[in-house]
């Protein structure tokens, strides 16, 4: 299987929902990769979590193999990508991994802007792509309007558009006709050393760190030495293989293909998503280009509820690292929620991600602080010092300004509702880009806007006001000063640091009223006036008073009562030993939370 | 403190008996005692009665009874020769003591002069009016089956077929009542001149239609409004009826035997559906459910659905926790002492709410008691030495 030009190396990119997994799926079938019988539903993904959310999270390859009706074999790698902008640098590694991608889109939804992005991503790297819309056999499939989307954006005929129904199965056998003869094969130099680009990896409790690699030129035998040359290590290459979709053990992997790759490595920090693997013996000059490291661009504290738990959080991050070299962690201390992690997370579906799978997978209870970003804090002496919480924020007194990340958002909206997002990007600070229509309908526009805005509640807004029909995507862009400050929140005059918060002057006042007005609700009454302020520096903007308790006593306690009234007088004691007491205020787990919550 | 201080802890030394009568016409929205629909079951009443008798025969032998109290449920609707036949098993199995209290719950509608008058003959000397609002709406929100007037009536068929002592019971801080009406049903129990009253803030208890209406939607009681009612009814009462527990007042003399035996943590026999007693240290408790009750008393089983018997310190810190609801408080001893010398003990001084006066503990903001109950049970007990 050394001949390149019989292999066809493809993605397909796709936004949520759009039928990656269902069309994975008919392909395999198609193919005889896998009985009809042995089908898992959406056999690619193999997280619970992925599996529910109907996103992937880690890359994975399936080898294909086909009879085209040219009466030649072809080996189809079938590389996944990640389908969330999070993962936008593994979506590009895997991206860079193909020859060609399919661009698929659901017949009845169009184009959202998450596909657009991944599909710009992969026109950037020089592949080819091929229009496919998917769920023609809905009621509502509108297959015309769509392909003339897709050809909007691609250019090209309509005749170049395949139509399937991955759920049915109708188109399949075209399609794989047109992924042979349009998709180029590989066209790597045979003769030269080793040079194979790690596109993903992951850690298996018995085999250690396992990374699906391609190989880009020359040939890897199974027990010679390998270098990875981002991080310098080498190791022996214990065992390579290909995934048919179960594992099968071979002695080499020419070029152009893909497979998978086995050293001795235990640490997944130590294999990195992009980097290149050469011979040890015989190294290539120079690794392949595009490698970048993993940088964490979403901050927020993890506490468990119950202090006790503090150790199991940490093995659990411990794990979950393990399979995840992108997700950081330091130890961080609260005054309010005791001891816990700042984790740094590449987004926010990323940091729910964690959560639901230390919350599921490792039973833990936690509170997680508002998400936050990293700040660029420049002090008078002309040193800079990031700032990932808003604890870490040197005093006004040596702080001469702060710099924010700003990111390029990308929103398709339908033409109706170009007037309500560019008043919410306005309120969000953001500034006007390009704005190109797609369609008559439909409107592709451009912004820079501070992260901090998009962490907070950008996309539930954006989703809320164009009654669900925006799409958004963003990628990272540069730091810029703002005029930041941090509003803290006191109880009963003592400053609550789960509470605090760096935002823009211009909504200092906003953020503390309704933190404010928050606790007051949410914190039961005490025996004494307690006031709630919130503050910037020593100024008070904003100001609640939780009024003392006036009634604590149950009207009633006669004879056939006693027995129960003492338990409930218990475990009401019991339920309060749970509160954090801050300056003298008992504040119930559940406040902590609820205030916390930014969707309310 | 006063004579009377001690006189309400004597009452510990009392001995006390509590029937259960779970009938009622039909259940109040607030209510989660254990209850028998009697439109239901009318046929099921003298099989009850029967085995009301039968229950009070197996309990062993004790000494004469200082206290009875008849409550529900809806005691009231029983015919006077049913209650004739409760009373007649108690005293022949303890003897009823010389001067004892004998009391009643009744509804105003059941409380006609001549029902009264044929009670008082068998010996009932005390009843309790569930008359809970002179207001017709806030009645009506209650779901009570009288009105104002009925409620009137009642008060005076008790003075006319010559009751002792006459509790007034009302319900504050009801949805949709005012504070004017409150006062309004506050200044009439007043006017009509009942030895004692009983003020309970409604409450909403698990399980009651109340509890299901307020999570549907409906408005729950208010804690400020709550407090509201209560102040104002503590400024409104005479001097006569002394402020004796968190809810409820009376004329000296005429405090409630029965009740400041449970709040002296004293002794007390329990009889019926879902009845509780609590004799030589054990708290007991019977079955709640009728045809479990029924089939065990006929099958000469005693109904017992659990019991409980504390320690010696956790029984001290009951002892506290039920003693502090009283005005004249309590006795400290260890567990008083304990919480006095804690933390929590310290802030409750701090703020005023609690003081050690003479060796006993007293509450002084009675809203607050729970508060301060809470952290006496929840002591752990000091080491000797």
């Amino acid at each position: 299987m050394s001949d390149q030009t019989r292999i066809r190396n493809f993605s397909i990119i796709a936004h949520i929902d759009h039928g990656k997994s269902t069309l994975a799926d008919r392909l395999l079938e198609a193919t005889g990769a896998v009985a009809e019988r042995d089908m898992r539903e959406q056999l690619l993904d193999t997280m619970d979590i992925e599996r529910e959310r109907g996103i992937t999270i880690k890359a994975n390859a399936v080898r294909l193999e086909y009879l085209a009706n040219d009466g030649e074999v072809y080996t189809l790698n079938l590389i996944d990508t990640p389908g969330h902008v999070d993962f936008s640098y593994e979506v590009s590694r895997s991206l860079a991994a193909c020859e060609g991608a399919l661009l698929l889109v659901d017949a009845a939804q169009g184009v959202e802007a998450q596909t657009l992005a991944n599909a710009y991503l992969a026109i950037d790297s020089g592949l080819e792509i091929i229009p496919v819309v998917n769920k023609i056999d809905l009621p509502s499939a509108e297959p015309e309007r769509v392909a003339a989307e897709l050809l909007g954006i691609l250019g090209g005929s309509q005749d170049d558009v395949v139509q399937v129904s991955a759920k049915s199965g109708s188109g399949i056998p075209d399609l794989l006709e047109v992924i042979v003869k349009r998709l180029p094969p590989p066209s790597g130099r045979e003769v030269a050393p080793l040079r194979a680009m790690v596109f993903d990896s992951y850690y298996d409790t018995y085999r250690g760190v396992v990374c699906s690699i391609r190989v880009v030129d020359g040939a890897i035998a199974k027990g010679e030495h390998v270098r990875f040359m981002a991080t310098d290590l080498a190791d022996a290459a214990d065992e390579i293989g290909v995934l048919q979709p179960e594992a099968l053990q071979v002695e080499n992997l020419a070029t152009g293909e893909v497979g998978y790759l086995i050293t001795g490595v235990k640490e997944i920090d130590l294999i990195r998503v992009g980097d290149t693997v050469t011979d040890a013996a015989y190294p290539a000059t120079e690794g392949l280009p595009g490698y970048q490291e993993p940088k964490p661009m979403v901050f927020s504290g993890l506490f468990p509820t119950d202090g006790d738990e503090f150790e199991r959080l940490r093995e659990a991050l411990d794990k979950l690292r393990l399979n995840d070299s992108s997700l950081v962690y330091q130890p961080e201390t609260s005054r309010a929620l005791g001891f816990g992690f700042r984790c740094g997370f590449l987004g926010l579906l990323h940091m729910e991600i964690v959560r639901e799978r230390l919350e599921r997978e490792y039973d833990l209870d936690l509170v997680a602080t508002a998400p936050s970003v990293e700040y660029e804090a420049h002090l008078t002496d002309g040193s800079t010092v990031r700032v990932r919480s808003p604890q870490d924020l040197p005093d006004a007194q040596v702080l001469a300004d702060i710099s924010e990340p700003f990111v390029k958002v990308m929103i398709i909206t339908p033409s109706e509702y170009v007037g309500t997002v560019m008043e919410l990007v306005q309120q969000r600070r953001g500034r006007m880009g390009e704005m190109t229509y797609l369609t008559p309908e439909r409107v592709e526009l451009h912004y820079e806007v501070p992260l901090a805005e998009i962490v907070f509640d950008f996309f539930d807004q954006l989703k809320s006001r164009t009654r669900g029909y925006a799409s958004m995507d963003y990628e990272p862009g540069d730091y810029r000063l703002s005029d930041l400050v941090r509003v803290n929140i006191l109880l009963n005059g003592v400053p609550v640091d789960a509470f605090s918060s760096i935002v823009h002057k211009e909504r200092a006042y906003r953020y503390g009223r309704a933190m404010v007005e928050r606790l007051r609700k949410l914190i039961p009454r005490q025996l004494f006036d307690v006031p709630v302020q919130a503050a910037v520096g020593s100024r008070i903007i904003a100001r609640e008073t939780i009024k003392a308790q006036r009634k604590d006593v149950t009207a009633k306690c006669y004879g056939g009562d006693i027995t129960r009234k003492r338990k409930l007088l218990e475990r009401q004691k019991e339920g309060k030993r749970r509160m954090k007491m801050v300056g003298q205020v008992e504040v119930p787990q559940e406040a902590f939370i609820s205030a916390l919550r930014i969707d309310e | 403190m006063s004579d009377r201080s001690v006189a309400v802890d004597e009452a510990a030394g009392e001995r006390a008996a509590y029937i259960h009568i779970p009938f009622c016409h039909r259940r109040c929205p607030y209510c989660d005692f254990a209850v028998v629909d009697l439109e239901e079951e009318p046929a099921v009443v003298d099989r009850y009665v029967d085995a009301l008798a039968t229950e009070i025969a197996l309990e062993p032998e004790w000494a004469p009874l200082h206290a009875i109290n008849l409550g529900g449920g809806t005691p009231s609707v029983l015919a006077a020769g049913q209650i004739e036949r409760v009373l007649e098993a108690l005293s022949a199995r303890f003897g009823i003591a010389p001067g004892a209290e004998v009391s009643i719950e009744a509804n105003p509608e059941d409380w006609t002069r001549s029902h009264a008058a044929s009670l008082r003959r068998l010996g009932v000397n005390r009843v309790s009016l569930g008359v809970q609002s002179f207001d017709g709406d806030v009645l009506r929100s209650l779901g009570r089956n009288h009105d104002p007037r009925m409620a009137v009536a009642a008060v005076e068929n008790s003075s006319s077929a010559g009751y002792e002592n006459v509790n007034v019971d009302l319900i504050f801080g009801t949805p949709g009542e005012s504070v004017a009406s409150w006062c309004e049903t506050v200044a009439t129990a007043v006017q009509l001149d009942a030895r004692h009253l009983s003020a309970y803030a409604l409450t909403v208890e698990r399980g009651t239609a109340l509890s299901r209406a307020i999570r549907a939607g409906s408005p729950a009681p208010d804690e400020d409004d709550l407090a509201d009612k209560y102040e104002e009814l503590v400024d409104m009462l005479p001097s006569r009826l002394i402020h004796y527990e968190v809810s409820n007042w009376a004329e000296a003399g005429s405090e409630c035997r029965y009740n400041l035996t449970t709040w002296a943590q004293g002794e007390y026999l329990g009889f019926g559906l879902g009845a509780h007693g609590h004799r030589d240290g054990v708290r007991r408790r019977n079955v709640r459910r009728l045809d479990v009750y029924l089939s065990s008393i006929e099958e000469k089983r005693r109904p017992e659905a659990g019991r409980e018997q504390l320690d010696p310190w956790a029984r001290d810190k009951e002892r506290v926790f039920l003693g502090l609801r009283r005005r004249d408080g309590v006795r400290a001893g260890r567990a008083g002492a304990a919480l006095w010398d804690s933390e929590a003990g310290r802030r409750f001084a701090r703020a005023g709410v609690v003081d050690l006066v003479a060796g006993r503990l007293v509450v002084l903001e009675p809203l607050l008691t729970d508060a301060v109950a809470r952290e006496v049970l929840a002591l752990a007990e000091p080491q000797a030495g």
